[in-house]
């Protein structure tokens, strides 16, 4: 049975195709079938962000107005096998993403795939609220900074209110991704602590994901983090994140830096 | 952080705490006003408005209207300018 996943925030630039690509290709190096949808039509971005940006010929437009069979707009991975990208289209008409034609691609990738996550654009309206519509899990991308928290308490709301689950009386699962989260400076009162934002927001916390030079790195490159530095703490903290979404119990917390052997035989005399 | 600060404590007060007593007061009540219909106080601006209006001439730019929303209390400041009134009956 597929799992629909929408990766969303309200607030644009808070780390949701980042976000989209590193847990796709974690859960895709299980070997699940996986695929990322760009639901961000005219600012298509995730293509890009994977490193497919120049294999694009079909995208979801085509596919909703049936000028492209779904087979033929899907763009498999070069790194993963069981990876695809549905990618979105240029177009600046907004109404060309209908609801009856999500409707039928999100069936017919349901069918095809284990995992179908929806990369949302920022913002509250249709592209959005139609990322979101055939969720089962909702992540919800948010950085410890005030403006985001707020946006994120938006979407909490209509994540509860105007999706299908919610509308059938049924509850999205809700989780919540903490994202650029610097310790330090939260243990020095410079930054909402991770207890601040989940009081607030009380949905149940998927992971910490720490800031680091590693995913501009990684968006340079056009690879997922968790395949361009793997062992890199934002990396590690994405792969147990995915592990959590598939229902493992990992305790959270924060990675970090792994010392190399001379710093580690040296420990402490630094 | 100057040298003095660091030697005599905090010189500046930690932001997070504010950033997040900000954010509580505020989705407190951006939950409950989801549409803004339930929003008691802009009621009662408009019905406040609406009654004096009924028995001076008010005119809308000579009304200013300050809101503070606090955690347990909140502030609804109506302020209008009352033009002349003359005594009815005399002319």
């Amino acid at each position: 049975m597929a799992k629909v996943l929408v990766v969303t925030s309200g607030k644009g630039g808070v780390g949701k195709t980042t976000s989209t690509a590193a847990l796709g290709a974690a859960l895709a190096q299980t070997g699940q079938n996986v695929v990322v949808v760009d639901f961000d039509v005219g600012l298509r971005n995730l293509d890009l962000v994977m490193g497919a940006e120049r294999r694009v010929v079909f995208d979801l437009i085509n596919v909703i107005q049936g000028d492209a069979k779904l087979s033929q707009a899907l763009i498999r991975d070069k790194r993963i096998e069981t990876l695809s990208i549905l990618p979105a289209s240029q177009t600046r008409d907004k109404d060309a993403l209908t609801a009856e034609g999500v409707a039928r691609v999100m069936q017919e990738l349901r069918e095809k795939f284990d995992w179908v996550i929806c990369d949302s654009p920022a913002g509250i309206e249709r592209g959005a609220q139609l990322a979101m519509y055939h969720a089962d899990h909702a992540i919800v991308v948010t950085n410890p900074e005030v403006s985001s928290v707020r946006d994120s308490d938006r979407i909490i709301g209509m994540l509860d209110s105007t999706t299908e689950k919610a509308k059938g009386g049924g509850k999205i699962e809700k989780h919540l991704l903490l994202t650029r989260y610097d310790p330090a400076r939260a243990a020095r009162g410079e930054m909402l602590r991770i207890e601040d934002v989940l009081e607030i927001l009380s949905i149940p916390l998927l992971g910490i994901i720490p800031e680091s030079e590693e995913v501009l790195r990684a968006s340079n490159l056009g690879a997922p983090v968790t395949l361009s530095s793997p062992d890199s703490p934002p990396a590690r903290a994405y792969a147990e994140a995915a592990r959590r979404l598939e229902g493992e119990k990992l305790e959270i917390t924060v990675p970090t830096e792994r010392k190399g052997l001379l710093a580690r035989l040296f420990k402490g005399k630094s | 952080m100057s040298l003095f600060g660091s030697l005599f404590g905090r010189g500046t007060k930690t932001s997070a705490p504010v950033a997040r007593d900000r954010l509580q007061i505020l989705l407190a009540h951006e939950r409950t006003g989801e549409g803004n219909e339930s929003d008691l106080l802009s009621k009662l601006q408009a019905e406040i408005i609406e009654v004096i209006k009924r028995h001076i001439p008010v005119e809308q730019e000579k009304v200013q209207v300050k809101l503070d929303r606090g955690n347990s209390v909140s502030m609804l400041e109506i302020d209008i300018e009352v033009p002349q009134i003359r005594t009815p009956g005399r002319r």
